[in-house]
């Protein structure tokens, strides 16, 4: 089976784990993943600050990629990307005056038959089905499962999980074998684009963020999204600063936990590649 | 040949100022079929009233146009003139020279043209109409009050006093409703159940009232002044004229762990129970979902106890008919409830509680004898927050309606915390303090200035434990939108107020419409409040949108007036502008052809069908029939009929389209 992907920019420089894991849990279950060819930057939260048509003209040319190249499907493992092309297929889809307007600046055709699956949506869909007996070594462990802010909203729009107590990363992770601990921070800001900029704010609430999964004893963080990847792993430093203490709980992508759960190569699922040591 | 009046009103100078009268009089009196045409500065005087009596007796005149005002205004004044002088008032048409056309345009040659369009049109009218008479139905004078909360308690008081008989069916086990449940009342503080169980007491006790509880209406059919209603009487599982309410089975129960619904879960009950000592009827109930001898065929403990042998395992619902005239819906509300607030953990942290529960908290017949205990380890909570607009004012919920009475009851919550535990703090998150009433907004500052209550404006984000704490974590817009956090030991939601389930059923067995929220339409949000768009259906209390206790046993006795009104006469009379389906000689009998699309298109139920019989008893046709009583003249069945079998007396195709004509064609 043939499905398209679209990595996005993060998934091609610092996710690259993110990549490397989703492919190769793919490829566990003779799923080929079709790259977009050409594809181009989402827009990501730069361009709808700055002009809605831009915002909108460049995930329609990843769409109009996708029809071209013959994909019914896509894989949008970035939950900014995932964000962006699913706003604007419902955009579009809303305003077929805006659609004319964004298409005919593109020069490309867009039909909006490409269905579009964030990460969850996509193991849920092809993988978990096929996940009982696969599972060699359950990922027994305490897990706290983040969503972010991008994955589950806006409802109106996105029409996937809850907004306030989302629910489906611990129902596949129950799946693999682990334990999803009931917290209050799924949703919560864990700083996002601050990472640059204001890396003290990202430590404070990123730290409430990982400060609340030590408090329940998760030994593991969950994610679904390179950049609540990037502020929890990758500023663990100001993390702890403003914790007052070290915490090394890592963290890991559903998709590379999943994939050790299936017994496949650390290596090849990148874990080597996170800041925190993944000592699960 | 008509013989047809003309009368033209100056109404003072509100016509004459802009509209030639005596020349709208002199060409009216030049059509054909006018006998008499005059114009006087104030018809609806006595002397305009006796130049139309006079006239209709010396002319013998066959029509009447009066060119006035409205029709609102005056129409029954007019008709009423004709009918003294012996004309059908049917055959009176009134031209309204005023509102639609001397005070909507300058004075002027096409201002009086108009004005002569407008009589003659209807001089046209009139000479197709024809005598019409009212319609008297009778009336039963018994009112069915559909739940035994304060609104349906006041509203059978209320016409039990006028002397009429009143059935009033609750369908749990004891009348009282919300209000036996509240601790304290607004503005006053004064206890709930002191003012409400005198209420319950003498309703049990009034000689015109028949109180079924346990009861719920099954169906209802017929119309104004006489309905026939069906009503389920739940069984009991025991004898009512043998138990005497002595208590003995409900303590020797050994089913003791059932959360009580009169107490919001936060106290237990037995299988067979009294849901509060002050229950009116002081009876027991078997709750047969709970109940071991139903679930497992043996226990009957209370029946081996029961001093007068009343208990009945093998009783069954029964179904009762009963003949009413008029109804009053008094079902109330109730509060959102759990899984509606993930954020807030409602149902997870059970120190996250309602306002309801709270009250019972409150209360000295709850589960803490009035103690503020939190749920969880039945602490004294130290900080207690409240959440104002826990559902309410929030499309992204699917609730955009202010709920009404949480300002004022969080309001008195917190006062009575304040009260009950001293030196305890707490905090009021709200988005507007809501309080439009009597004495309303001194009670809330009473709150914050004398009690010391922390009222932050602003919203709550997220609700979480944490230490054993509950982190109440929101945003003080006053404060530049500062985020705030509490570390609370208990939090009250003030949960939005909505229709009670099943609600839309209930609309739909009487046949009244509901709002996109279940709740119950008025008939009109101004003028009609306690009337539903079907006749001699009207409401009262909380049903109708969220009320507090003065409102709604206002409504309750508004809705009691109306039923009182209404059985003040033995028959009703109703204007005859209704719908009728023509009837011919045999071989035809109708033009109608039996497709009933008026059937489904009647909003009033008032069509139904009708079997024509030969003299053998045969049936050779069925076509539709329009109930008079029912009908209310709307017309809808007129445009869906495909034959032109159905007309609105007084206002038939034949009369509109003549008018149209009239309009059209230049004399």
């Amino acid at each position: 089976m043939t499905l398209g992907f679209y990595p996005g920019c993060s998934l091609k420089g610092s996710s690259r784990e993110y990549a490397e894991s989703v492919l190769a849990l793919a490829k566990a279950f003779d799923i080929n993943l079709e790259e977009i060819n050409d594809w181009n930057c989402c827009g990501a939260t730069a361009a709808h600050n700055m002009n809605k048509e831009l915002s909108l003209a460049l995930p329609t040319r990843i769409l109009s990629l996708a029809e071209k190249q013959g994909l019914k499907e896509i894989v949008v493992p970035c939950a900014a990307c995932y964000s962006r092309l699913t706003v604007t297929k419902h955009e579009l889809a809303e305003d077929s005056a805006l659609c004319s307007a964004v298409t005919e600046s593109n020069g490309l055709e867009y039909t909006g038959s490409v269905s579009v699956l964030n990460v969850v949506q996509f193991l849920d869909k092809y993988i978990t089905p096929n996940l009982e007996g696969k599972v060699v070594k359950p990922f027994d462990h305490k897990v706290a499962c983040y969503y972010g802010c991008l994955l589950v909203r806006p409802h109106e729009i996105l029409k996937f999980d809850r907004e306030e107590d989302p629910q489906s990363l611990d129902t596949l992770m129950l799946k693999s074998g682990a334990t999803p601990i009931d917290w209050a921070f799924k949703t919560e800001c864990c700083g996002a684009g601050l990472s640059v900029s204001r890396t003290s704010s990202v430590g404070r609430l990123s730290g409430k963020i990982i400060g609340d999964a030590k408090d329940r004893g998760a030994e593991a963080v969950i994610v679904a999204c390179p950049m609540c990847h990037s502020n929890l792993d990758m500023r663990r430093d100001a993390i702890n600063s403003y914790l007052g203490e070290k915490i090394d709980i890592p963290v890991l992508y559903i998709t590379q936990a999943i994939g050790l759960a299936i017994g496949l190569d650390r290596k090849e699922l990148g874990l080597q590649r996170h800041f925190v040591k993944v000592t699960v | 040949m008509s013989k047809i009046g003309v009368f033209v009103c100056h109404c003072g100078e509100n016509i004459s100022a802009t509209v030639d009268c005596a020349r709208v009089a002199e060409t009216a009196g030049n059509y054909d079929g006018v006998a008499f045409s005059v114009d006087y500065k104030y018809m609806c005087s006595d002397p305009g009233q006796n130049l139309i009596k006079n006239a209709i007796k010396e002319q013998g005149l066959t029509g009447v146009v009066v060119a006035s005002c409205s029709p609102r205004m005056h129409e029954p004044t007019f008709r009423k003139a004709c009918a003294e002088a012996g004309l059908n008032p049917f055959m009176c048409e009134m031209a309204n020279l005023r509102e639609h056309c001397s005070w909507v345009h300058e004075k002027g040659e096409a201002t009086t043209e108009k004005a002569i369009d407008l009589v003659r049109i209807l001089v046209e009218k009139v000479k197709y109409n024809h005598s019409l008479n009212e319609i008297k139905v009778p009336v039963t004078k018994t009112a069915l009050v559909i739940g035994g909360g304060i609104a349906g308690i006041q509203a059978s008081l209320d016409i039990a006093n006028t002397g009429h008989k009143v059935i009033l069916i609750e369908k749990d086990p004891s009348i009282g409703g919300h209000m036996s449940q509240l601790s304290e009342t607004f503005p006053t503080l004064d206890c709930s159940q002191c003012i409400l169980t005198p209420r319950m007491v003498e309703v049990a006790q009034h000689p015109n009232i028949t109180l079924y509880t346990y009861a719920e209406l099954e169906s209802l059919e017929g119309f104004i002044g006489n309905f026939k209603a069906k009503i389920r009487r739940k069984s009991k599982s025991i004898d009512e004229k043998l138990c005497t309410g002595c208590g003995l089975c409900t303590t020797k129960c050994p089913v003791k762990k059932i959360p009580s619904e009169f107490n919001e879960g936060l106290g237990k009950r037995t299988a067979i129970y009294v849901p509060f000592p002050q229950a009116v009827p002081n009876k027991p109930v078997i709750d047969r979902a709970n109940c071991t001898y139903y679930i497992k065929g043996k226990c009957k403990v209370c029946e081996i106890v029961c001093p007068t042998g009343a208990i009945r395992f093998d009783q069954e619902d029964q179904i009762m008919e009963v003949e009413i005239g008029a109804i009053v819906i008094a079902t109330g509300f109730t509060v959102k409830q759990p899984d509606f607030f993930p954020e807030y953990g409602y149902g997870k942290f059970p120190d996250v509680i309602t306002g309801l529960q709270f009250e019972r908290l409150a209360s000295a017949s709850g589960p803490t004898l009035g103690e503020i205990r939190r749920p969880s380890d039945g602490k004294i909570p130290e900080k207690i927050v409240f959440l104002a607009c826990a559902g309410s004012r929030d499309p992204a919920k699917g609730i955009p309606y202010c709920s009404k009475i949480c300002c004022m009851y969080i309001a008195k919550h917190a006062m009575l915390y304040q009260h009950k535990v001293h030196g305890g703090k707490s905090y009021v998150f709200y988005m507007d303090i809501r309080a439009g009433g009597k004495q309303y907004e001194e009670f809330v500052r009473r709150a914050i200035e004398d009690d010391g209550v922390n009222y932050v404006r602003g919203r709550v984000s997220r609700i979480y434990e944490k230490n054993g704490k509950l982190i109440v974590a929101g945003v003080d817009t006053l404060l530049n939108a500062m985020p705030v956090e509490i570390d609370a030991d208990m939090v009250v939601l003030a949960t939005a107020g909505v229709a009670n389930e099943g609600a839309e059923e209930l609309a739909q067995k009487l046949h009244v419409s509901y709002d996109p929220y279940k709740f119950f339409a008025e008939a009109h949000p101004k003028l009609k409040p306690v009337e539903t768009n079907t006749a001699g259906i009207f409401l009262a209390g909380a049903c109708q949108a969220p009320r507090d206790i003065p409102e709604s046993v206002a409504m309750a006795s508004g809705a009691a007036v109306k039923v009182a009104a209404l059985f003040s006469k033995d028959e009703l009379t109703r204007e005859p502008i209704i719908a009728v389906v023509n009837r011919q000689a045999p071989p035809v009998y109708s033009s109608c052809v039996g497709c009933f699309l008026c059937v489904s298109a009647c909003p009033y139920q008032a069509i139904e069908k009708e079997e024509i019989k030969n003299r053998n008893g045969e049936v050779i046709k069925s076509i539709a029939k329009v109930n008079p009583g029912l009908c209310q003249g709307c017309g809808t069945c007129v445009a869906f009929c495909r034959t032109k079998s159905i007309d609105i007396q007084g206002y038939t195709n034949e009369q509109m389209y003549t008018e149209v004509m009239a309009l059209l064609n230049e004399y």
